[in-house]
């Protein structure tokens, strides 16, 4: 790693400049993580008295759980349709706005403050529009013929938390593929328009190909929202239900820690999320080192 | 434009105005049932601001929700505005006096220190939960504003933003100073940092709506009412249990909880753009 051709000397300086966010580092990232990783290879009885060594069996009983598995397959459902939906909405709505270019920063005033809205207050917001009794979407949806009810029926809790924590998103969205798109130069769409290419045609054979890394960068930063970030959305609506419908890994971490107390268990969890958060980081910086490049 | 084509013109605008009536519709309703008693709220929902708005949100300003347990919001306002204002100044500072160290000194352990700070990117809140619970306990830190703040305070994001920016600071410029005879800490204080005013800006909008945002870390350690954040005490609100929920006043309360937010990013909307794309770098 470079340092400046020209530095100071100093003996002592350089160590206490760095001291602060390196003992927050070790003490509040590094040694909890450990901790993780070394409770997930024991097994505490129930009254918290012994432990015992017990390897990757706590790996083992995830795995052949059926709940963890039920959960583990819900997030990757949701984590695809909140990406999914919140990007092809945004993609929509970028592509809009930059066709109206003197009103383009009008619109996106309009549309990014949701952004500023915390997870868990948006899943309230839409919590109360879909209210079964007094939400007044829950009240067009019955005028259509559909008996909308998030607390009996999964499917519906699903789509709520999906339709909270993409709403939030697409501000984020937005914006990268509005930039993207102003980014791409004018005067292809001029060569392509000249040739006699419409609008639909252009979109598909030069705007979506020269977005294609902001679409790439962005699957990975929504599905790390979706997976990690959502706790909010799920903890103040759903609670993770009905049944376990809405139990997303990170909320079921949350919950065998301090509602089921079960350590062990827990910490085999934390140490499977982990591996998840590194393998997308490191997808994730794979992909800017080929951006630096191009 | 490329080319003139009105029906087209028109399709966008219908498309995108119809997008903004989308998104901005649930605060909307928010904001007219926080206007209204609960029994019009519960009785068939308003679609335009009633006449309740002062009495509303002063009762959940001035008195809480007795009924429930909830402290006033005015002090969960407090609470989330010192959290945001720490981890935000607190991620700054760090960061800026780390990348300093790293990019101006040749020492042993720097390559070291950088991926230490690196990891932190990889391990968030979310999969470390319990036993960074149990190291905030056992520093008797539950219960305090430096357990909402501290332990999230270290910054690889903001490192990495600083580091790249110091690497474009001309070298020209520490050689004049080191020649005019000013030390390190003197040069970083008197020409890095200000130099770094735009990008400092920038950081300070994106991470002081992360910090006021926080949920997950203010639920685990906080369990005295007068440490709760005014986003995770909405919660405690909305699921009351057995009563009926005072969708007024906490619909108030979410109106409250997103304006600070809110109001940063619409007043500061170029640094907040800027900061979005350059801390995504």
């Amino acid at each position: 790693m470079r340092a400046k051709r020209v530095t100071f000397r100093h003996r002592w300086l350089p160590y206490a400049l760095i001291a602060p966010q390196i003992i927050i580092t070790l003490v509040f990232f590094l040694w909890p993580a450990s901790q993780a990783i070394y409770q997930s290879v024991l097994r505490q009885d129930a009254f918290g008295l012994r432990t015992e060594f017990v390897g990757m069996a706590n790996f083992k009983r995830l795995f052949a759980d059926p709940l963890y598995l039920e959960s583990f397959w819900t997030t990757m459902a949701y984590s695809a349709m909140v990406a999914a939906s919140g990007m092809l909405i945004a993609l929509v709505l970028a592509v809009m706005a930059d066709r109206v270019i003197r009103t383009a920063t009008a619109y996106r005033t309009l549309l990014i403050w949701p952004y500023a809205v915390a997870p868990a207050v948006a899943g309230v917001l839409w919590w109360f529009l879909f209210n079964p009794t007094i939400g007044i979407a829950a009240y067009a949806m019955d005028m259509l013929g559909y008996d909308w009810n998030h607390y009996l029926d999964g499917g519906d809790a699903m789509a709520l938390i999906v339709i909270a924590a993409a709403w939030r998103q697409v501000s984020y969205n937005f914006l990268f593929f509005l930039a993207g798109l102003q980014a791409i130069p004018r005067s292809l769409t001029e060569a392509a328009a000249i040739d006699g290419a419409g609008p639909v045609k252009r979109f598909w054979t030069i705007q979506l190909p020269l977005l294609s890394p902001t679409v790439f960068f962005l699957i990975v930063v929504n599905v790390v929202y979706a997976f990690f970030e959502t706790f909010g959305v799920v903890h103040a609506t759903t609670s993770g239900g009905p049944g376990n419908a809405t139990n997303i890994l990170v909320y079921k971490v949350w919950r065998d820690a301090f509602e089921g107390l079960n350590l062990g268990s827990s910490a085999a969890q934390s140490v499977i999320l982990m591996v998840i958060v590194i393998l997308l980081t490191a997808i994730q910086f794979r992909y800017i080192e080929r951006r630096v490049e191009y | 434009m490329i080319e003139n084509r009105p029906v087209l013109n028109i399709v966008q605008h219908v498309i995108l105005i119809l997008g903004v009536t989308v998104f901005v519709f649930p605060i909307w309703l928010a904001f007219v049932a926080s206007t209204h008693t609960a029994r019009d709220v519960n009785s068939g929902i308003p679609l335009l601001p009633g006449d309740q708005m002062w009495e509303n949100y002063a009762q959940v300003l001035g008195e809480g929700l007795s009924t429930i347990g909830a402290p006033p919001i005015g002090l969960m306002l407090f609470n989330s505005l010192i959290m945001a204002l720490a981890i935000t100044i607190g991620k700054i500072v760090i960061s800026l006096l780390s990348s300093f160290a790293i990019v101006y000194f040749r020492f042993p352990f720097r390559v070291l220190a950088f991926w230490t700070i690196f990891v932190t990117l990889m391990l968030p809140v979310e999969v470390r939960i319990l036993p960074t619970y149990e190291v905030v306990a056992q520093l008797g830190m539950l219960n305090s504003y430096a357990g909402l703040s501290i332990p999230l305070i270290a910054s690889a994001t903001a490192t990495f933003l600083f580091r790249q920016f110091f690497m474009t600071v001309p070298d020209e410029l520490t050689e004049a100073a080191r020649v005019d005879g000013a030390g390190p800490m003197k040069f970083f204080r008197d020409i890095l940092v200000p130099l770094s005013r735009t990008n400092l800006a920038a950081l300070f909008v994106i991470l002081f709506i992360y910090g006021w945002n926080q949920y997950l870390w203010p639920l685990l350690v906080t369990t005295d009412e007068s440490y709760y954040t005014v986003v995770m005490g909405i919660q405690r609100m909305a699921n009351a249990g057995e009563e009926q929920p005072l969708w007024n006043l906490i619909m108030a309360t979410a109106i409250l909880a997103m304006l600070p937010p809110v109001a940063v990013i619409i007043g500061m909307q170029r640094l907040f753009v800027r900061g979005l794309v350059e801390t995504e770098k």
